[in-house]
């Protein structure tokens, strides 16, 4: 009998992805073998299988990019909008239908290059979105180009000599414009981001998780990181606990990767603060 | 699990390590080759060198009987291609 709860369990097991793939989509994905975004992408159906959600009740907006594909390949409600422009879209489809969850994946250029504006107002107004930035410092999408988490001296097909520019911290960026949830993991800390992802999506009011990922295929190549496995474990030996972090000077976090929750504030929520205007506009007539 | 040449018999010099029993059953882990995109992140990570690379360079479950089911290889497959028949 062992062995039937055992195949019996497989099943269930195995059905954990089936049930979150669109049938008959794409599968293989289009993403280059050993891209951080097939690791995001299955710490996400995790995360949403351990909360128990509806796939019904979940959105998933994202813009343009090879991590803003990600909708494609997920069964849940898919909106797959134009670069930059996830944050707006999602925007409104959580403000005309505030039971839903919305969950933008959106790249470190979509987000912060053309997306920049939106991604800061939308962290201001702390609208209940969820939103993943996978952060693999590099347009992977259009071919290496520099994007404003690109590293200061790095390579890129637009910063062939090394980057002169300084780069954003898009956590720091997402705390300071007002998102009430915010926390980093990297594609090797897979387990760990499953759970922050969760958190997040449980969160009320705007939360980031921000992925820190690998692009080999072109920031790998131009910074001589090599495949896939290096850049994951080099995550590993980058990264450092927020709790260690707070113990640590400026100068020792220097090309550190923070990860864990770094920021949470109770705060209201924008759809909330809406209604609560409209109910007292409504009593006053 | 068809594979190149690499044996599945467990080196007799090695205990198996894992709490599992895999002799009853079928093998740890599922591994849907179609999905695989042999980026070799199973194989390098696997604590146990459970993995070997067929001659595509997509895993072969070598040592079967040293997994101990720790979900790193599936929580770090990209291409969502393996599934555990145990947890
Ligand atoms: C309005 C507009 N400008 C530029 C582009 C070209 N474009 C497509 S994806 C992309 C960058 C994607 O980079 P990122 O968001 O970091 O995603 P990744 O591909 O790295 O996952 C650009 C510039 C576009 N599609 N639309
Ligand atoms: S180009 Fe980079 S980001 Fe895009 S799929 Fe390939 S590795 Fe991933
Ligand atoms: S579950 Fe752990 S021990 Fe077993 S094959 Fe995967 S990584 Fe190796
Ligand atoms: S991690 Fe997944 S895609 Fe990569 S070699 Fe292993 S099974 Fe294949």
């Amino acid at each position: 009998m062992a062995t039937a709860t055992t195949s019996e369990k497989a099943k269930q097991k195995s059905d954990i992805f089936l049930k979150y793939l669109r049938p008959r989509k794409g599968m293989p994905s289009v993403w280059c073998a050993g891209c951080g975004n097939g690791i995001v992408m299955t710490a996400i159906i995790r995360a949403i299988d351990k909360l128990g959600l509806s796939k019904d009740n979940i959105v998933m907006v994202s813009g343009i990019g090879c991590s803003s594909r990600m909708p494609i390949y997920l069964d849940f409600n898919a909106l797959h909008t134009t670069h930059g422009r996830a944050l707006p879209f999602a925007t409104g489809v959580k403000f005309a239908r505030p039971d839903l969850k919305v969950i933008v994946v959106t790249g470190d250029g979509d987000a912060l290059a053309i997306g920049g504006n939106h991604f800061i107002h939308a962290c201001r107004r702390n609208i209940d979105i969820t939103a993943i930035l996978i952060n693999n410092n590099i347009y992977g999408m259009t071919g290496g180009q520099g994007s404003p988490t690109t590293p200061s001296a790095a390579f890129s097909t637009t910063t062939p000599y090394g980057n002169a520019e300084k780069h954003f911290d898009p956590s720091a960026l997402a705390a300071a414009s007002g998102a009430s949830y915010v926390a980093r993991s990297t594609v090797y800390h897979a387990t760990a981001m499953e759970k922050l992802i969760g958190e997040a999506i449980s969160h009320r009011g705007f939360s980031l998780v921000e992925a820190v990922s690998n692009c080999h295929t072109y920031y790998g190549r131009l910074n001589r990181q090599g495949d896939p496995v290096t850049m994951i474990n080099s995550f590993k030996e980058k990264s450092v606990q927020v709790t260690k972090a707070k113990k640590m000077s400026p100068e020792e976090l220097k090309g550190k990767i923070v990860i864990g929750k770094l920021h949470e504030v109770d705060t209201t929520e924008f759809c909330d603060v809406y209604q609560s205007t409209v109910d007292r506009l409504d009593g006053r007539k | 699990m068809t594979d190149a040449g690499i044996s599945n018999k467990a080196d007799p010099l090695s205990k198996p390590q894992s709490k599992y029993d895999y002799s009853k059953g079928p093998e740890p882990l599922e591994i849907n080759m179609k999905w695989c995109k042999a980026c070799n992140i199973c194989i390098a990570l696997c604590p146990k060198q459970v993995f070997e690379p067929d001659r595509d360079g997509k895993p072969v479950q070598a040592r079967p009987e040293n997994c101990t089911q720790c979900t790193i290889c599936w929580v770090h497959c990209p291409d969502l291609a393996i599934t555990s028949n145990y947890k």
